[in-house]
């Protein structure tokens, strides 16, 4: 699915990423965790196609093919999806319209009909009951006015609908309380799929509570810098990301 | 350049489809301004004596007047003397019915979308489609007759309803009232006159489709409703223009009176070649549009879509003298590459418990400079007026402008009146996160620009409103990378 190889890159003179390797295959579940400043965030943008980065090394392919080389708006057609951390709002523009015109951008982009209104509607109830939302959400301006949990709830009922490959969601989990955390994390476990990969970007275990990732990086400094399975979040709860920081400058 | 700026630039840089010119024989009064070209006008169209006395003294008013420079626009002089004043597709002589117009003119008028056989895709819309300094064909003509409705040019008017038209003309907005006003009352060619009986529900939509075709000629339409004793009527207005490198001077004046309990919504689709990316050519349009709401619990209610034209200055107006009556104002305005807009509203309250509303959405893209002008002024007769203005200004790239100049003044203890601005940008954020969502940088910026201007849209007539959306994104195109 996705294969990340020696991946450095800089915003103006400031190296972020200092040499990422990372593989994930189809159905797998990696959650990315490490402190403030780590590169997390710069590397879920990086791999949605955000511009103002610079790659200086290394490359990123997905199914088979340069991820660089693509523009955003086609790394999302063939099927890259982020969860933004702050989805921004548009008002004037509903839900719903926002929702079909990208659906229709993917489907123009496989070859695809086009849906029209009724067809999409069918379809988007359905999605709407998996997020546990109230349809009147459809018709209202997309994200204004929504409280936090409302607004990654929304990010997550455009991942339903648009049914992507890899699923990146960058700590979609931050500013949620309890009962909002359990409710994306319930729609995220129901779009696991043999064939679709997550990458969980993630400061806190909470989120790995409720979804159970197959592998945990620890990112910090720019590298990954420990690697291994849901134990080792749990090692993090414990002893906070100190640890890796004294290891790190050898103290 | 950011990315923003670049999908702007590539969407931006695009055709302007309403560009061709239609050849045909004019009959074309050569440049120059006169009393004998205003005695030669008068002549053409038959015109009886108070008329042309009208003219003349709006003429000799117009001599003692300077143009105003008030507005936030920049152009070099006008030349008043360079321009004609007159120009009839040669053909079209007061055609009887449809099948008389020249197929040229109907080909024209279809290809920019406005059918005039009346069975065609408009059904339910009458068309009044004027063509340089003529009306060329009023459709639906018999239908709104049977309602006592008169749809017709202005130059009929004249002729067959000459006592409304002279009780009425120049009422709102008087020959001397402005600089460009007095120009149109001297030389005005034709235009729409509607009038509305008592009590009668005007059966469908009326429209005029301006067509400036001629070079160097201007364009100086009059327009006149009339809505009586509680009745209602909804009026749209579009217009196009060739491309040509030299500038085209239109001077148009618009008057509505609503009596008592009458409404009447006037709505436009202003589409006049609006130049090159370098400023090059494009429509000089200084309007000056003006309802009066004189009959109690009357409204009128003006929606403009204003994506043409090098330099824009109109202000469409209410003066609300009726007690309980409404005015409204809402605009998007879009100005791109060297694209100047000076554009707004003035809100006249005399009457008691007189309301107003104005929704102003101004976009500025390119080396665009946009500008919300308005006037809300509460007389010491408007007791409990009331007024609320919202002036919303959207910014796409970094070398446009967007101005607001709101006058407001209130001598009357008991009115309320509001005021709300915003200044924003399309944010590379908002355009990421649409991309990250499969849609195109284009794409994206029809979209936040339509939603920005979505209170505005759904004040116009249905049909229009589709069109007033596909023309946004349109104009737009080369705005971003």
């Amino acid at each position: 699915m996705l294969e990340i190889k020696n991946l450095h890159v800089r915003i103006g003179d400031k190296p972020i990423l200092k040499g990422i390797n990372l593989e994930v295959k189809a159905g797998e579940v990696h959650a990315i965790m490490g402190p403030n400043g780590s590169g997390k965030s710069t590397l879920s943008h990086i791999l949605a196609g955000r511009e103002g980065y610079e790659v200086t090394e290394g490359s990123i392919s997905y199914q088979g093919r340069d991820l660089l080389a693509m523009p955003a708006e086609q790394r999302a057609r063939e099927g890259v999806f982020l969860a933004f951390q702050y989805p921004v709002e548009i008002p004037g523009v509903s839900n719903i319209y926002l929702l079909k015109a990208a659906l229709n951008a993917m489907r123009r982009h496989r070859g695809l009909n086009e849906l029209d209104a009724m067809d999409f509607i069918a379809m988007i109830k359905d999605k709407v009951k998996l997020v546990d939302m109230d349809e009147q959400f459809l018709y209202r301006a997309v994200n204004q006015g929504f409280s936090g949990g409302e607004k990654k709830r929304n990010e997550i009922l455009q991942m339903a609908v648009l049914e992507p490959s890899l699923c990146i969601l960058d700590e979609t989990d931050s500013g949620l309380d309890i009962d909002a955390l359990k409710c994306v994390s319930e729609g995220v476990n129901r779009l696991r799929d043999p064939k679709r990969s997550f990458i969980l970007v993630t400061h806190y275990q909470r989120l790995l509570d409720y979804i159970k990732p197959d592998f945990v990086h620890v990112l910090a400094q720019g590298r990954i810098v420990r690697s291994g399975d849901a134990g080792l979040a749990l090692e993090l709860e414990k002893h906070g990301y100190g640890w890796i920081d004294r290891e790190l400058t050898g103290n | 350049m950011s990315a923003t700026a670049k999908t702007l630039e590539k969407m931006m840089a695009q055709d302007y489809k309403p560009g061709f010119v239609t050849e045909m024989e004019s009959d074309t009064l050569p440049p120059g301004l006169s009393e004998q070209v205003i005695r030669t006008i008068s002549a053409r169209k038959q015109e009886p004596e108070w008329l042309l006395a009208w003219r003349l003294d709006a003429y000799r008013h117009w001599l003692t007047l300077e143009e105003p420079h008030w507005p936030y626009l920049n152009y070099p002089p006008i030349d008043y003397n360079a321009i004609s004043y007159y120009s009839a597709p040669k053909s079209g002589n007061a055609p009887k019915s449809l099948d008389e117009v020249d197929p040229k003119l109907l080909e024209t008028y279809s290809k920019l979308g406005i059918p005039l056989y009346e069975q065609k895709k408009l059904a339910g819309v009458a068309v009044d489609a004027v063509f340089d300094s003529v009306s060329v064909a009023t459709t639906f003509k018999d239908k709104l007759a049977a309602a006592g409705v008169i749809f017709c040019s202005l130059s009929e008017a004249v002729r067959e309803h000459p006592d409304l038209v002279r009780q009425y003309l120049g009422q709102v907005v008087p020959a001397a009232d402005n600089f460009f006003a007095a120009l149109n009352a001297a030389v005005f060619t034709d235009g729409s006159f509607v009038y509305i009986p008592r009590g009668v529900r005007c059966p469908m939509e009326l429209s005029t489709y301006f067509r400036i075709n001629a070079a160097k000629t201007g364009q100086f339409e009059r327009t006149l409703i009339i809505a009586e004793d509680n009745s209602h009527v909804s009026y749209l207005e579009g217009c196009s223009a060739p491309m040509r490198d030299e500038n085209q001077l239109h001077a148009a004046v618009v008057e509505l009176i609503a009596l008592e309990g009458a409404e009447i919504k006037y709505s436009t689709v202003q589409n006049w070649y609006p130049g090159d990316e370098e400023g090059r050519g494009g429509i000089y349009n200084f309007v000056t549009k003006r309802g009066e709401c004189r009959g109690a619990r009357s409204r009128i209610s003006w929606t403009q879509v204003e994506t043409g034209s090098a330099i824009t200055w109109k202000y469409p107006s209410c003066i609300l003298r009726g007690d309980d009556s409404a005015g409204e104002f809402y605009s998007v305005a879009l100005t791109n590459h060297r694209q100047q807009a000076d554009t707004g509203t003035k809100m006249i309250h005399i009457g008691r418990n007189t309301r107003s509303t104005i929704i102003s959405k101004g976009i500025s893209a390119g080396r665009a400079q946009n500008t919300y002008r308005g006037l809300v002024k509460v007389l010491k007769s408007a007791e409990n007026a009331r007024n609320y203005t919202q002036c919303d200004s959207l910014l796409i790239g970094d070398r446009c402008g967007a101005h607001t100049f709101p006058y407001i003044e209130v001598k009357q203890p008991t009115a309320q009146v509001e005021h709300e601005a915003t200044t924003s940008r399309i944010s590379e954020d908002q355009l990421f996160f649409c991309r990250q969502r499969g849609l195109s940088g284009e794409d994206a910026v029809s979209m936040i620009v339509n939603g920005f201007c979505k209170d505005v849209f759904k004040e116009l007539p249905m049909e229009f409103a589709v069109e007033a959306q596909a023309l946004l994104g349109i104009s737009l195109e080369g705005s971003v990378g």
